[in-house]
């Protein structure tokens, strides 16, 4: 088992033909995803590397079954592009665009949540189920199949500790990076959701930072909802407030958003956090440890 | 990006919003020659963009020539710092606006609520202080209201909002109204915050923005040209500036350990690092997915203009960032600029062994290879301490 992508993924890429999506996307298909599809407006009947190409996502879906798509164009035509695969009938859409106008997300997370569909993103590295698939631009070397499960804002940060769980001998269930965007299709409550369902997943690492509650509004989830264990990190302690610190959901505005607020919120509901992202891989390892 | 008040009053206005007579000066003889044409008496407020001008002494109201003169004077070029300390921000420019007779001041706010994933309006009669305080003050003086996506901010909607806060009867209608522009004013200029503190009610029973404070979604600026002018103008650090130009996420900091990171998270990561090793980070810089040489060298230009670094520390966890690029790129800028403090590079990840093999053969002077990002931390905060 792994959640949101796995061997069932049939995979439509919007934005196959470009640099960026070719290079990530044909990453993915030696990874061994499913790639059925790629799709960019007036290319239809081309193929990438052997991949065809549709003119639209339904066609991909229809011709092809796909039942995931990976959004990897550019920043002002991505909310149109999501929105097209929620009318075309995936059941996930996976967006790693940065810089997705706030105001065009919240339009998209509200026809997606009204249609049942899971969006994941944007601004964010993918979702990677070691030793079944990858769909998106997070270096799957680092990971290996494992009992861990792993949602973050932030895509380097996850390798970081991924690799470190890695030297430690464990691997990880599935990574998902929900991006680090204002409003994102889903939140770590979500996440947190499905590792709790996934039988694979013994233990969940959640990699927050900065600017707004999710952390907080999740360590009330965790207590009331999540019955695995549960090992967070928090960036940002030195960040002055007022400041975009890279993405641009990672600022504090006013007093709230700090990363000692978080902290103090997990620690309130008996969450362990760690102070670096090495102590945090080591709690991790303890904790499965005692457990095994 | 937050505009300057005159820029939210602009912006207002050009949506239906009443604001009070006013014009910008960049300088004292301007400021008079605004003041002459508005009138007396007037105010001459100082554009930054920090709250806390007032005690500041950034906000004069001037009752003729001379004191508008004394006032501007005062005013343009002081040095103001926020209530959190942010800053200091100089002053380059001052709004002069006819003075309004204040009969009383309102709470009027509309933001982005990223936990509901909807819009926010906020409306309160007491006015004139921030929003924390109403909210501690008076929890009940402060009406909160979602506006649901599907159903949108109208008339109906505003004038409950109004009528909940307790808005004054006679002036219900005109303050639904302002909210509802104030509404049109926010989706059409892609803003995710829009306060207006106070909203005044004038001694003739007109409603109107004292104040504006507006924040931009940067992301959504390539759809609206008009505001992407003004952001150039924004960016008072050299180091900043220079960052901008050179297409890098910079942010500055207090300390004198320069820092590059990739990623955001990572980088955010280093820095908690670097200060719990004792150590303070002179700035934020994101290198970004998939590095290449030259934005390393324009990264070391930047960070090596700042004159308080004494260190500098990089921690790289290649995952589509080669270390390899990265190395090359430190060589590289060796070549070009003088770095000229003892230099601490962690290489991880992606070809990070060809990486190091590079530095190792470059051999350059005061270079320290560290192989953990805590070892690393630790190493930096030793050097900048012994610089």
């Amino acid at each position: 088992m792994s959640i949101i992508v796995g061997n069932e993924t049939k995979l439509v890429i919007s934005g196959l033909t470009g640099r960026e999506g070719s290079f990530h996307g044909l990453r993915n298909r030696d990874y061994g995803t499913d790639v059925v599809a790629g799709v960019t407006p007036k290319k239809g009947g081309q193929d990438v590397e052997g991949i065809p190409i549709f003119d639209t996502i339904a066609e991909a879906v229809d011709e092809r079954g796909a039942n995931t798509s990976m959004i990897f164009v550019p920043a002002r035509f991505a909310a149109a592009a999501i929105e097209e695969a929620i009318d075309a009938g995936i059941g996930t859409v996976i967006a790693i665009t940065e810089h997705i106008p706030v105001h065009d997300m919240l339009r998209v997370y509200w026809k997606a949540r009204n249609a049942g569909v899971r969006l994941i993103g944007p601004n964010c590295p993918g979702v990677l189920s070691p030793g079944q698939a990858n769909v998106g631009i997070i270096p799957a070397q680092f990971f290996e199949q494992g009992s861990i499960g792993v949602v973050s804002k932030s895509g380097t940060l996850t390798y970081q500790i991924g690799n470190e769980l890695k030297q430690a001998g464990l691997g990880n269930s599935t990574i998902v990076g929900i991006g680090g965007d204002p409003v994102v299709g889903s939140d770590f409550i979500d996440i947190l959701e499905l590792f709790e369902q996934d039988e694979e997943t013994e233990l969940i690492v959640m990699v927050g930072e900065i600017g707004g509650d999710a952390e907080e509004r999740a360590a009330d989830h965790i207590a009331e909802n999540v019955s695995k264990p549960v090992v967070a990190y928090i960036a940002g302690f030195t960040a002055p407030p007022g400041k975009q610190m890279g993405h641009a959901g990672a600022i504090i505005s006013g007093s709230s958003g700090t990363a000692e607020a978080k902290k103090q919120a997990l620690e309130a509901q008996g969450i362990r956090v760690g102070k670096s992202p090495t102590e945090t891989a080591k709690l991790a390892a303890e904790t499965v440890g005692a457990k095994a | 990006m937050d505009l300057l008040e005159y820029q939210g009053k602009q912006l207002f206005a050009r949506h239906g919003v009443p604001v009070p007579q006013g014009r910008v000066a960049d300088t004292v003889e301007a400021a008079v020659e605004a003041a002459e044409q508005i009138g007396y008496p007037c105010v001459i407020k100082a554009q930054v963009q920090i709250g806390g001008r007032g005690k500041a002494g950034g906000i004069k109201v001037a009752d003729n020539r001379d004191q508008a003169q004394e006032h501007a004077d005062a005013i343009l070029g002081m040095e103001i710092r926020g209530p959190r300390g942010e800053g200091p921000f100089t002053v380059h420019q001052v709004w002069v606006e006819d003075a309004s007779e204040i009969d009383s001041e309102y709470y009027a706010s509309i933001i982005l609520d990223r936990s509901a994933k909807k819009l926010l309006a906020m409306l309160s009669t007491m006015g004139g202080m921030n929003v924390e305080e109403i909210a501690e003050k008076d929890p009940d003086a402060l009406v909160r209201r979602h506006i649901e996506p599907d159903q949108g901010f109208g008339e109906a909607e505003a004038g409950v909002l109004a009528s909940d806060a307790g808005v004054d009867e006679d002036i219900r209608e005109a303050t639904a109204a302002m909210l509802v522009k104030l509404y049109e004013a926010f989706n059409e200029s892609d803003a995710t915050l829009i306060e207006v503190n106070p909203l005044v009610i004038t001694k003739d029973r007109e409603v109107m923005a004292l104040d504006a404070k507006v924040t931009i979604d940067n992301s959504a600026l390539f759809r609206h040209e008009e505001l992407a002018d003004l952001e150039e103008s924004f960016i008072e650090d050299p180091q900043e500036r220079m960052a901008r130009e050179k297409g890098l996420t910079y942010v500055k900091l207090d300390g004198d350990i320069g820092i590059l990171g990739n990623g955001a998270g990572l980088c955010m990561s280093t820095l908690d690092v670097v200060a719990q090793a004792g150590g303070k980070p002179a700035n934020f810089l994101d290198a970004g997915g998939g590095s290449k040489a030259e934005a390393i060298v324009d990264a070391l230009t930047v960070i090596t203009s700042d004159e308080k670094v004494r260190a500098i520390l990089f921690n790289i966890f290649g995952g589509i960032t080669r270390c390899d690029e990265i190395a090359k790129g430190i060589i590289e800028a060796s070549g070009q600029i003088e770095i000229g403090v003892p230099f601490v590079v962690r290489l991880d990840g992606t070809n990070s062994e060809e990486g190091l093999g590079l530095l190792a053969d470059a051999d350059l002077p005061d270079l320290h290879v560290e192989k953990t990002m805590l070892g690393a931390a630790e190493k930096v905060v030793e050097l900048a301490g012994s610089a």
